[in-house]
């Protein structure tokens, strides 16, 4: 139940393994629902995620699908997109949302916050320049309010403008009548979140039930 | 000072007036009586006539007295804060329970168990569970009721046999305490209470996590114990106990809670439902809920299944509904209430628990007791820590020690225990002995833990959160992440919390949300919570800036326009405010036209009024209040965005207000940044209206930049021009709701430069104004922006 299957010899997963933090078995388990998902291709495409049923109806899908696509987060210091990716890949970007060891020094815990917001910054920067400017935020608050039956997109871009007033108050403070606020950089990111407690709640959990069956 | 009453049951004759007092002994009494024998059978000139009011005069004096000691605490800041209430309450009970014993005299016989069970019990739990934080509770669901029921399973039983051990030794005379009734009385004991110790988690801002456990076990294992307590008592008066009893009373037990979660969740729909119709009866709205409530609470009981199993749930499920359907006054109401009402049920429980300590006939027992106070610590640490083992591996959040400590420490006993001691029914033969343990090892508890818990957290320094995270930002990127996640969990078939949580709320909006809320357009939480914060700083801003504004237009207000307005604006703002009380539901935005028509209806309103008339009454404080809400709720959204007003071809935007709130808020850079986060709603359809080719003055731009202009000239030099953002801001200005933004991007580039373009105060526009006085008996015409 669960175990590995008809996979890969260990030497390749324990490769995976160091790099990305998983144990066998949950490499194991992401092996198999990489291949249920690309039909037991090599690579995953695009369009293999649009086939899933339930992720429809997320409203940001389209960026969780090119989260998957974007090279910054394949911890190659790579940029730009790509068309396909491979279970390697798929294991790295999964690996954000490793749920935490049990005992993670401070500096480990603050390293995967880092990653994790990381990973959530590069969903909103789609131009891949390091700020989050108005535009893309508009763009997120749009996406995420989407769902509603009659959105007004006013209000969206209302809410960015006030969520973008708030960030520059933070950061930067009290800002020179003529300044500039460019965007939100990583730095002000970090700051601005700082007090979420994302290193618990952006996990994953494995179930120790196969549910390839189960699930679209 | 203190007139005390001496009387009654003794046969005493008074000698002194009845008179109500500070400290009042409630005595029932009925020596007065004996005045009247004295006289002739004339018409009794003045008569008195105690024993008819008698009861419900006393229980008024003792709440009355307990509300006065309430008061007495906070005077003195400092107590409260070192020293729980609960303490301090039972101390008063003791101060007065001396005074009553020092006369002689019997605390009145409140406190049965009838009244305990059916007025004082379902208050304090409705309480607990209408207050109960939904999110982390269902976060933490399991964890919950693991220690909860888990944990008092385990506290009672390994107190109720360690105290059997004890029992069997013959040196403290206690061998006639059989298992079961060693078993009831641990029932009893295991309760926990942590009142105290939940307001210092609050103060300290533990983290979430631990709060909620502490909170749910406290109000879970009350369920757990009631249902203890029955089956142990009625086990207890069993001459022999057999195994299949034992399994008959677990399967009962699971009978009893699933049951008792049925029904409250079966009210509490049907309580939503109903108020989906109340929209007629606003006064009698808070009624429901309580009725609904006590409902579930009789019916199960009649069942005799878990009555605070079904009020809770009942609260939990109708809360959220009912919350939106009813008006704001009446949600206040309710939540007001309830406090109260749990409040004086608490406060008199523990208040007789002083007075008792006193005045009882108490059996005191060494060995038993001393035991029972050890055992109690010795389980509870021990279960803790064995529970926390088990589940630790199954949480994301694992608790360390510190957390392990807090919820050991934690354990007060309070009311709960103390009313079901003193309910034992008179077949136990070691009653007192009960009630006199409990009663040390509540007081044990409260006094020692309670008081020394809040140095010992902040000592150990266990794990903090933070609190108020009403930031704009975090309230996205929360939503942001929950989305991702379920996204996630999608993509790679582990399902978690997030997809029930996700499936849930579908199913909520789909079909639930439907049913039980009368306009069930779902709001956004962040459109909530931004709408939230608008309002905030509307009202800060009224706090802050009555001086300062100068009262040139508000001259030009008359009286009946003022009435006028400030009845539409009451109206309204009280309608906006109700919006933004619940906010929950993820994915629609609310349909706001027709609150837009009203505001734009009191614009035009303004617009009218503000004429270069003689004022006919004078500067006002109503008026001027009146100004600023106008001027901050209809105008000032821009403030931290220096753009000017000037009319050109396509866009209008603000004046850069300089407004005495900037001042503020550039003073004061100490403030939660969600009043920051001040930007337009809407851009008011009539400001727009004004075709810019249309001469400059046409009045509402006018009126608009009169106003501001006004603020900007004297204040100007002093508020430093705020942040500009983007170029693509002016966007926001120009639209209105019905318009699309159709000019993305092609923003005012020379926004933030102050253009006095026009006179400052454009008040001899209004000599083209020709409507009636009255403006709010005509529609106001406008062109309809074009754009």
């Amino acid at each position: 139940m669960g175990a590995l299957q008809s996979s890969p010899g260990r030497p390749e997963y324990s490769d995976l393994a160091e790099k990305t933090g998983f144990s066998f078995e949950q490499i194991g388990v992401l092996h198999k629902r990489f291949k249920q998902l690309s039909h037991n291709e090599e690579t995953l495409r695009r369009d293999h995620f649009n086939e899933i049923d339930d992720l429809a109806f997320n409203p940001i899908r389209a960026q969780i699908i090119e989260a998957f696509f974007d090279r910054r987060n394949f911890h190659q210091n790579g940029e730009g997109k790509v068309q396909e990716i491979g279970f390697e890949e798929f294991v790295v970007v999964m690996s954000h949302f490793r749920p935490p060891s049990a005992h993670m020094t401070e500096e480990q815990r603050g390293k995967t916050r880092r990653e994790k917001l990381r990973f959530l910054f590069n969903m909103h920067d789609t131009d891949n320049d390091g700020i989050i400017t108005l535009e893309e935020y508009r763009h997120v608050v749009e996406e995420l309010l989407s769902r509603s039956g009659t959105l007004e997109k006013e209000t969206a871009k209302c809410i960015a403008d006030a969520a973008m007033l708030e960030v520059a108050s933070i950061s930067v403070g009290h800002m020179e009548p003529d300044e500039f606020y460019e965007g939100i950089t990583f730095e002000h990111f970090l700051k601005l979140l700082e007090r979420f407690e994302i290193e618990s709640r952006m996990i994953i959990r494995f179930l120790n039930m196969d549910t390839t069956t189960l699930c679209k | 000072m203190i007139l005390i009453l001496l009387h009654g049951s003794r046969g005493e004759i008074p000698s002194k007036p009845i008179a109500a007092t500070i400290l009042p002994s409630v005595k029932p009494n009925d020596g007065v009586q004996t005045y009247a024998e004295d006289q002739k059978n004339n018409l009794p000139v003045f008569t008195m006539n105690y024993p008819r009011i008698q009861i419900p005069f006393e229980i008024t004096l003792w709440v009355l007295l307990a509300s006065f000691a309430k008061i007495g605490f906070h005077v003195y800041h400092k107590i409260t804060i070192w020293v729980p209430e609960s303490c301090l309450l039972i101390s008063i009970g003791l101060i007065v329970g001396a005074i009553m014993h020092s006369v002689h005299e019997e605390p009145p016989a409140v406190l049965t168990s009838n009244v305990f069970f059916l007025y004082m019990l379902p208050l304090i739990v409705l309480e607990s569970g209408y207050f109960m934080p939904t999110r982390p509770f269902f976060e933490n669901i399991g964890t919950v009721f693991w220690f909860a029921v888990v944990g008092t399973l385990w506290n009672s039983i390994g107190i109720g046999i360690s105290l059997f051990a004890i029992c069997q030794i013959p040196a403290f005379g206690v061998q006639d305490i059989n298992l079961q009734e060693n078993l009831l009385f641990s029932a009893i004991i295991s309760a926990v209470d942590p009142v105290a110790v939940l307001n210092v988690f609050e103060d300290v801002s533990v983290n979430e996590q631990l709060y909620i456990v502490v909170f749910g076990e406290c109000l879970f294992n009350d369920a757990v114990t009631v249902v203890l307590y029955n089956m142990f008592s009625f086990v207890a008066e069993m001459p022999v106990v057999e195994p299949v009893d034992v399994f008959i009373g677990v399967a009962r037990f699971f009978i009893v809670g699933l049951g008792g979660m049925a029904f409250g969740i079966l009210f509490g729909f049907v309580a939503a439902f109903t108020t989906r119709f109340t929209s007629k009866v606003r006064e009698i709205e808070p009624l429901f809920v309580f009725m609904y409530s006590y409902l579930a609470y009789l019916v199960a009981e009649l069942f005799a299944i878990s009555s605070i199993m079904a009020i809770i749930t009942c609260a939990l499920t109708m809360k959220y509904y009912v919350e939106e359907n009813v008006s704001q006054r009446s949600c206040t109401t309710i939540r007001h209430v309830i406090k109260m009402l749990a409040s004086i049920s608490e406060t008199l429980i523990f208040f007789f628990l002083g007075v008792v300590t006193i005045t009882t006939d108490h059996e005191w027992n060494w060995g038993y007791i001393l035991f029972t106070l050890l055992f109690a610590f010795v389980w509870r640490g021990l279960g803790i820590l064995v529970l926390t083992q088990i589940i630790n591996p199954f949480r994301t959040i694992p608790f360390n020690m510190k957390d392990q400590f807090g919820l050991a420490y934690g354990g007060l006993r309070g009311a709960v225990s103390f009313a079901l001691a003193f309910t034992l029914p008179d077949t136990i033969g070691r009653k007192q002995l009960f009630v006199t343990a409990t009663i040390a090892v509540i007081l044990f508890t409260v006094f020692l833990q309670g008081i020394s818990i809040r140095p010992l957290i902040e000592f150990i320094n266990v794990r903090r959160t933070n609190r108020n995270l009403e930031t704009i930002n975090v309230e996205i990127h929360c939503r942001l992440m929950e989305h991702t996640m379920a996204g996630i969990e999608d993509l790679c078939g582990q399902w978690s919390r997030f997809y029930w949580k996700d499936k849930f709320m579908k199913f909520n909006n789909r079909i639930l949300r439907k049913i039980l809320i009368r306009d069930s357009r779902a709001e956004s939480s962040i459109v909530a919570l931004y709408k939230k914060l608008e309002l905030q700083n509307a009202m800060e801003i009224l706090d802050t800036a009555s001086g300062d504004i100068k009262l040139l237009m508000i001259k030009k207000f008359l009286a009946a326009d003022l009435r006028n307005i400030h009845d539409i604006l009451s109206k309204n703002m009280y309608k906006i405010r109700e919006r933004t009380v619940a906010y929950r539901g993820k994915h629609a935005l609310p349909n706001d036209s027709q609150t837009r028509e009203i505001l734009i209806r009191r614009h035009a309103t303004i617009r009218r009024s503000l004429r270069p008339r003689s004022c006919q009454s004078s500067v006002s404080y109503l008026a001027q209040f009146i100004c600023i809400i106008l001027i901050n709720y209809l105008f000032c959204w821009e403030r931290g965005l220096g753009f000017s007003v000037h009319p050109r071809d396509d866009h209008e935007t603000l004046s850069e207000v300089a407004y005495p709130s900037q001042r503020s808020r550039f003073g004061k850079p100490a403030r939660s940044s969600s009043s920051k986060a001040m930007i337009p709603l809407h851009r008011l359809g009539t400001l727009e209206e004004v075709p810019s080719t249309d001469v400059l003055n046409e009045e509402s731009s006018s009126t608009g930049e009169g106003v501001f202009r006004t603020n900007s000239s004297y204040s100007d030099s002093r508020v430093p021009r705020p942040r500009r953002l983007n170029s693509s801001f002016d966007d926001n200005n120009s639209s209105v709701d019905d318009l699309r933004n159709v000019h993305e991007e092609d923003g005012v580039e020379q926004v933030g430069q102050r253009q006095p373009s026009s006179p400052a105060p454009g008040w001899e526009a209004e000599s083209r104004e020709t409507t009636a006085r009255n403006p709010l008996l005509r529609r106001p015409q406008w062109n309809p922006k074009k754009k």
